[in-house]
């Protein structure tokens, strides 16, 4: 009933058991339970975009899930983007564009960046703009977080056409 | 947050039998995105949350010629990211689009939207110019009641009890019809709607005339509203500046906005005259099978 209970899901590619409560968001138990302290706490009420993770490959605000709901669900966090001790080029791109101050929202934006390039390798600026709406920096001012995903689509881009 | 025992039924009948017995203690959960905030900042204290989306009947997503049945846990993004939708219900997908960011459209149902019940809400103005039939589950078994008449006043509706939004219906798309949701918005997004309007028309195959119109409204009085005067008055008329304008003032007619941070009542009742003209115009350019020059977050 109100005890904890077993939830069983892959985490950046590996299988991950944890015991919660209900009453647990994803982001306490990834954070908490799980120390992936990588995914940031905003605002705790969806409005941030700074716990995104990726669930089942659709980003979620991840203090918007209760923990008990991602059983069986396939997680990605900030951790699993970097591959090998390798940034990658979205990773890269902010860093190289100064697209951030405190560091705070940057795994969300980083998380949000790879879904947008995942289905649209050439966005325009209004499409980058309008689809990291939900993530909110309050010291950037975003237009070195829209270069650099910019700098980062470029990239991609020039790699597979290699 | 308060403890709670969670559930995920897989059978519509159990989650019933379940939200029954718990008579009033218990709170289905579809995208989390509006009860798990009031649930953290205490508004709402459920003994039991009961996980609506395992339940198959709530997932249904189906558009063809008999019509389109939404599931009522059926998020946001896959509204939007079916083409039968974008084509034929398009108010719709424009509603599903703006929903918070694409985080919040990963999870939002329109099912939680309106059984949420708040009078911003931006899919249930669509839900009723497209003719939505809300389907509910209950204990003394399903009835249907129309969109429009689904919200009683601000976070209240029509559910008694043990009774479940199973999903809404919607008559089969006509030819040369279109529809387009949209709100004003003090920001380009993410944000609640100062006004927002949806609306539905069927042209006659000269694209000139009007057969019929709805228009729902959000945002201008405590529940969202079906301007029942305007659509009808619209029916046979000739599509022009003057119809769309009597249409608008009618609308008008049947509001009581407030005052809030967000705008004056008389803000709001000149935006609403506005908006309904601006959305009339771009559902008679879809039904007439032009592009609409829309973009979300502009
Ligand atoms: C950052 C942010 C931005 C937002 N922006 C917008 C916006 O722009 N426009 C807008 O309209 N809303 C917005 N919302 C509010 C919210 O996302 C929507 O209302 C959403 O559609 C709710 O759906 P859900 O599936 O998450 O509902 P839930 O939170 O799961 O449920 C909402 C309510 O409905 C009840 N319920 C859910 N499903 C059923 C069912 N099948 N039968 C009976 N009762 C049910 C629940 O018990 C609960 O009381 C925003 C929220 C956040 C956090
Ligand atoms: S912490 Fe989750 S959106 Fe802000
Ligand atoms: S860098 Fe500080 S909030 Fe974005």
């Amino acid at each position: 009933m109100k005890t904890k209970t077993v939830v069983s899901t892959t985490i950046n590619g590996g299988p991950v058991e944890f015991l919660c409560e209900p009453r647990q968001t994803l982001l306490e138990v990834l954070r908490n339970t799980l120390g992936l302290t990588g995914t940031k706490e905003g605002c705790s009420n969806g409005n941030c975009g700074a716990c995104t993770v990726l669930m089942d490959g659709q980003p979620v605000v991840s203090c918007l899930v209760l923990a008990v709901e991602a059983e069986g669900a396939e997680l990605r966090t900030i951790e699993g983007v970097a591959c090998a001790g390798h940034l990658d080029d979205v990773q890269q791109a902010f860093l190289e564009g100064a697209a951030l101050q405190c560091g705070i929202c940057t795994p969300g934006f980083i998380m949000q960046t790879e879904t947008l390039l995942e289905h649209n390798s050439t966005p325009t600026e209004d499409e980058i703009r309008f689809h990291l709406a939900g993530n909110l920096c309050r010291c950037t001012g975003y237009d070195k977080i829209v270069r650099a995903v910019q700098a980062a689509a470029a990239k991609r881009q020039a790699a597979s056409q290699k | 947050m308060h403890a709670f025992d969670y559930q995920a039924p897989r059978k519509l009948a159990d989650a019933i039998t379940q939200l029954s017995q718990l008579n009033g203690s218990a709170r289905p959960l579809a995208g989390g995105t509006d009860l798990i905030d009031q649930m953290r900042v205490g508004r709402l204290a459920p003994q039991t949350v009961i996980d609506v989306k395992k339940l198959p009947e709530l997932n249904v997503l189906q558009a063809d010629d008999t019509g389109l049945r939404l599931g009522a846990a059926v998020p946001c993004y896959r509204i939007y990211g079916n083409e039968q939708i974008v084509k034929h219900y398009s108010a719709l997908a424009d509603s599903c689009h703006i929903i918070g960011g694409v985080q919040i459209q990963s999870r939002a149902s329109v099912g939680g939207n309106l059984c949420n019940s708040g009078p911003a809400a931006d899919s249930t103005p669509s839900l009723i110019a497209l003719g939505g039939v809300c389907v509910i589950a209950g204990p003394q078994g399903t009835r249907e009641v129309a969109a429009e008449a689904f919200c009683v006043g601000p976070g209240k509706n029509v559910l008694q009890p043990g009774e479940l939004l199973v999903e809404i219906r919607f008559p089969a798309a006509r030819p040369y019809s279109g529809s387009h949701y949209r709100r004003f918005i003090p920001r380009n997004e993410m944000d609640i709607a100062v006004v927002g309007v949806g609306a539905a028309v069927e042209l006659d195959p000269s694209g000139k005339t009007i057969v019929s119109a709805r228009i729902g409204l959000g945002a201008v009085a405590p529940t969202p509203l079906y301007a029942e005067a305007a659509s009808q008055m619209l029916a046979g008329q000739e599509v022009n500046e003057t119809t769309l304008q009597q249409a608008a003032d009618a609308a008008k007619a049947i509001i009581s906005p407030i005052t809030d941070m967000r705008g004056t009542r008389e803000y709001r009742i000149h935006v609403t005259g506005v908006l309904v003209q601006r959305v009339l115009q771009a559902a008679v350019q879809r039904a007439r099978g032009e592009t609409i020059d829309y973009r979300p977050g502009r």
